[in-house]
This record gives C-alpha cells, sequence and structure tokens, in this order.
C-alpha cells in the first residue's frame, strides 16, 4: 500500500498504539474482540486511565474553592485540562467551557437562544442527518418560542444539499446548527463553506463536533465557527465530560444555564451577579475526574497528530468499503465522497439488529439501529443500519473479520 | 396441555443438543422463519411494541378462560425468540401466566437478549404479556 510519511508512522506503529488500550486485549464469546463501536464510545488509552486514579489516589478535592493544597492541585489540573481542550480546538481557554458533552453543550446554547434570541417567526437551520441531540433542543425552543426548525435535506448519497442551503439563508434565520460528520453515514458536512455562507448574511453557526474530533483537526479561530460542542467518551477521555467552545462575544452575551455555585461573584436575596465565561456556565462541582482525563486523552491524541491519525483511517476506510462492497447484497446507506469514521450498509432484506446479534456471538462489537437519528432513517426508508465505526487503534485484521463475520451472519439469516 | 414449567424444560431440552451458537442460533432463524404468527389485522400501532433495534407486534385473546397470543416481529431472530415465549405462555390460564417465573430464556443462554440494553422488544414483550395476564385475572375475579 502507497503511503505519505504521515499515515505511514501510524501503520508502523499500529501495534504499540493497540497495546495502549488495555480493553482490546480480551476475548467476546470465545474470539478476541474486535471493536468497531467507536461512533458510540472509543475506548482508553492507560495515561486516560493513569490519570483519573491518580487523582482519586493523590489529590481529589473540590476546585475553586479551597485554600488547602489538594484543593490547589485539584484546581491548577482542572484548569490544566481546560488550556489543552483548548490548544486541541484552537482556541482561548476562556472561551471552553466544560460540559456533560455534546447533547448538554446543545442544550445549553439552546436555552439561551430560546431565552434571550427567539423571537417569534424566527427560523433555526438544522440538517436531515442530525442526531436527535441537535434536533430536540431546538425543536424544543423553537415551539416555545414559535419559531421555525428548517431542515438543510440531503441527496441519495447522504450529503447536505449546498444549494437548498443557500437559498434558506435569510434575514429571520437566528442560527444554523448542523453536524461536522454525520454519526450515521459518516459524510464530512463542507463546514468551511457553511460558516462563510451563514456569516455573509451575519448569522452564527453552531457545530456538532461530537464525531469530528477523533479523525479531524479543529481550529476554531480558523473556522471562525461561533459554538462548537464535543464529547470527551468520542475523543478517547471518560464519559459525563466534554465541551462547549464559544466566541468571547457570545459566551458574554448568552444567559447562565443553571444557576448554583462556582458560577456567581455575588449573591444576595435580591440580586445576583454571575462570574466571567467559562465559570459563568459551570455551576455546582464539575466533573473534575473526568475534566482531567479529558485533558490527558486530548494530550494523547495530540501527540499522535490529528492529521496524522486522519490520514491512516482514511487508508483504512477505503480499505474497509472495498472489502465490504465484495459482499453480495450489501449495500452503503451513505457514500459521500468526503467521509470519516462511520460506515453504515444493509446486506439484502436482512434485518440489522439480526446482523448485529450475529457479529457479536463472533465477538465482533458493531452498533445496529437507527443511530438516534431517526428522521433520517426515515429519509431513506429503512429500519436502521449496522453501522461500523473506526478509531486509530483498529487495522485491516479487523476490517477482515468483520467482513467474514459479516458472510457468516448473512449465511445463517439466508 | 403441558403446564408452563414443562414446555420451558421442554425447550431446555431441545437446546441441549445443539453444539454451538451457530445452531443454536440457526434453530432460532428458522423458528422466526417458520411461524406466521400473527394476523395481519392484528399488526397495528396499538399492538406495536417498539423496541430500540426491532418492532415487536403482540396481541392477546382470552378464549375459553386461556389467554392466546399471537405475535410478530421485523427481526428474524427477534421473532424466533417471540415464538418461543409463545409456546411456553399461549393457551395458559391468566393466572398461570402472572404467576409464571420464567427462567429458560436463562437457561438457553440467551439472558443477553433479555438485557434492557438489547432493547429488542422481547424484554418489553414479556412484561406486556404478564400486564394482560394480571388485567384479565383482575377481570375474572370482579365477574
Amino acid at each position: 500500500m502507497e503511503t505519505t510519511t504521515a499515515e505511514h508512522i501510524i501503520w508502523q506503529e499500529q501495534d504499540l498504539i493497540r497495546n495502549e488500550f488495555p480493553i482490546l486485549k480480551q476475548t467476546v464469546n470465545g474470539r478476541p474482540l474486535v471493536y468497531l463501536d467507536n461512533g458510540a464510545t472509543t475506548q482508553k488509552p492507560v495515561s486516560v486511565i493513569r490519570s483519573m486514579q491518580e487523582y482519586y489516589t493523590m489529590y481529589n478535592s473540590n476546585v475553586h474553592r479551597g485554600v488547602h493544597t489538594l484543593s490547589q492541585q485539584a484546581t491548577a489540573a482542572y484548569e490544566a485540562a481546560r488550556h489543552q481542550v483548548a490548544a486541541f480546538i484552537g482556541a482561548h481557554h476562556h472561551e471552553v467551557v466544560f460540559t456533560k458533552g455534546t447533547t448538554d453543550a446543545i442544550n445549553l446554547v439552546a436555552n439561551g437562544f430560546r431565552k434571550d434570541i427567539l423571537k417569534e417567526g424566527d427560523e433555526v437551520i438544522i440538517s436531515a442527518m442530525e442526531h436527535h441531540s441537535n434536533i430536540v433542543p431546538w425543536q424544543l425552543a423553537c415551539e416555545e418560542k414559535n419559531a421555525k426548525l428548517k431542515v438543510i435535506p440531503i441527496t441519495d448519497k447522504g450529503e447536505l444539499e449546498m444549494d437548498v442551503f443557500r437559498s434558506m439563508l435569510n434575514p429571520r434565520v437566528k442560527l444554523v446548527s448542523v453536524a461536522w460528520v454525520s454519526n450515521t453515514m459518516g459524510t464530512v458536512n463542507p463546514v468551511k463553506e457553511i460558516i462563510e455562507l451563514a456569516h455573509e448574511q451575519g448569522i452564527p453557526v453552531m457545530l456538532d463536533a461530537a464525531q469530528a474530533a477523533a479523525h479531524i483537526p479543529i481550529r476554531v479561530h480558523e473556522l471562525d465557527v461561533d459554538f462548537l460542542a464535543l464529547s470527551g467518551h468520542k475523543l478517547f477521555g471518560p464519559t459525563g465530560i466534554g465541551i462547549l467552545y464559544g466566541k468571547e462575544s457570545w459566551l458574554d452575551k448568552l444567559p447562565p444555564y443553571q444557576g448554583g455555585g462556582d458560577m456567581i461573584k455575588h449573591v444576595t436575596f435580591e440580586k445576583t451577579t454571575y462570574s466571567e465565561p467559562p465559570l459563568k456556565f459551570e455551576a455546582g462541582t464539575p466533573a473534575i475526574c473526568e475534566a482531567i482525563g479529558l485533558g490527558a486523552a486530548v494530550a494523547w491524541a495530540s501527540k499522535l497528530g490529528i492529521h496524522r491519525i486522519g490520514a491512516y483511517e482514511h487508508q483504512l476506510t477505503e480499505y474497509a468499503i472495498a472489502q465490504l462492497k465484495a459482499i453480495p447484497g450489501l449495500r452503503f446507506i451513505g457514500e459521500a465522497e468526503h467521509r470519516s469514521g462511520a460506515i453504515s450498509f444493509l446486506v439484502g432484506d436482512t434485518h440489522p439488529s439480526d446482523v448485529g446479534v450475529l457479529l457479536d456471538q463472533q465477538g465482533i462489537a458493531v452498533r445496529t439501529g437507527h443511530h438516534c437519528t431517526q428522521p433520517l432513517c426515515d429519509r431513506f426508508g429503512i429500519p436502521g443500519t449496522v453501522r461500523a465505526s473506526l478509531a486509530v487503534y483498529n487495522n485491516t485484521e479487523d476490517i477482515d473479520r468483520l467482513v467474514e463475520g459479516v458472510h457468516k451472519a448473512v449465511t445463517l439469516l439466508g | 396441555m403441558m403446564t408452563i414449567k414443562e414446555q420451558q424444560d421442554r425447550i431446555i431440552e431441545d437446546f441441549e443438543v445443539f453444539g454451538d451458537w451457530m445452531e443454536k442460533y440457526e434453530y432460532i432463524i428458522q423458528l422466526g422463519k417458520d411461524l406466521p404468527l400473527i394476523d395481519p389485522k392484528y399488526k397495528t400501532d396499538d399492538n406495536l411494541i417498539r423496541g430500540c433495534q426491532s418492532k415487536v407486534w403482540l396481541h392477546a385473546e382470552l378464549t375459553d378462560g386461556k389467554l392466546v397470543f399471537t405475535a410478530d416481529s421485523d427481526a428474524v431472530i427477534t421473532k424466533g425468540l417471540v415464538g418461543l415465549v409463545i409456546q411456553v405462555l399461549s393457551g395458559q390460564t391468566p393466572k398461570d401466566i402472572a404467576e409464571a417465573e420464567i427462567y429458560f430464556i436463562d437457561a438457553i443462554g440467551l439472558t443477553s437478549h433479555l438485557s434492557p440494553t438489547r432493547s429488542n422488544g422481547l424484554l418489553s414483550m414479556l412484561k406486556q404479556i404478564k400486564l394482560y395476564a394480571i388485567g384479565y385475572q383482575a377481570k375474572s375475579l370482579q365477574n
């Protein structure tokens, strides 16, 4: 296989990289585990697990509160994690709000727009390939304000219809919120173009980067995106932590999401003044250990280099598509030109859930179902898909096992 | 008519002959394919038990004091499992169904199909069957 230097390094380092993920060294149903459900959650390298263990073993304490040594250590580590994540996405640290994850981050922004920005007759634009977490918060906000939720349609290949998007932009649109990468089809959307087009008309853009973060380098300032959300657990980090990036001017403008400790400057029963962002949005004791784990995760990914990871995965995806294509009756759901991570397919008239059960019997973990994108499945008139989603620790053997597994499943279902 | 316990023991015995998972699933798949389980007129949204992964339709009817179930699923493995549940519980009295302990799924090594994470509708279907049984039992006590 022809390789450039970037991905060549990862092909050579494959064994070393896999070795850093203890969970992969096990058998499931008597076979070595093949983990291809990275779109749902990635596995964690030892450095992440160790960072979290160290926190609870050595310096567990509450942040931003105590004068004692442990509290200062915990605060320093928590804020260092914020700096690490900020560097990872090319942001200033005060533009990075820790949240529970992508869903929480989108809800934070949707809540702010609902309260202070959306008016009757306004519009919010999303796309037909969104995860439910980038549909329902906007639906709730629009319903309450009698605003309209508009949906960018997609082509049969699973790409956004950009001409239609252009025609949808008008002064009533208050926000465009779209996925960078589709969790079901792996489509990489032209986010730079989307942002430029929206900004020409003064419309802010939010990106759901949950499926992009482990595969595509993120530079928020270069993109000039207004909001961006991602989840730690899809980026080799722990669950229960993610971030909202917001431009400073937007974070100043949005009202607090929740009230409580840590987000206040001064409280009286008559009036409370709030902390500056990002703390304004971090009420209560945060997920300290998880934030530290996320810091370790982005450090791990940065060391490897997201651009190198992406280049390697691109080759692996091409290999997978070529191998899967040879299975009689197999059809892909989503065949975008630019893709990353997820590969969705159906075989003949077999039900995705049946294929998933039989793959599990062979130690192969994939996701089946509608992947929290029911409107997308309705668009294609399917009950769901079988989805294999890749990460940097997957290799051609994993793909070969998947192909062999699908063959066996289809024979059994015959 | 075999009791619920006898039906379960019979299925457990049937499954003992299977050498590996493939034979077991081949049997379940065949069961799913062979059983025309439900009258199409009962395949309505009211009878639909929606799982995250697959759909199950369940219809209950009381005939001569016995509860008769018919069902279907859009996934063939789920349909096979549904077929097994029906073999065990259909045609029994509401009282027996309400009081029955279902142990055969565990015993034939298919417990994972009952886990809430699998969300294939089988667990919800079992719950629904029990609810029907309890409902009919309460009704018969009132009469």
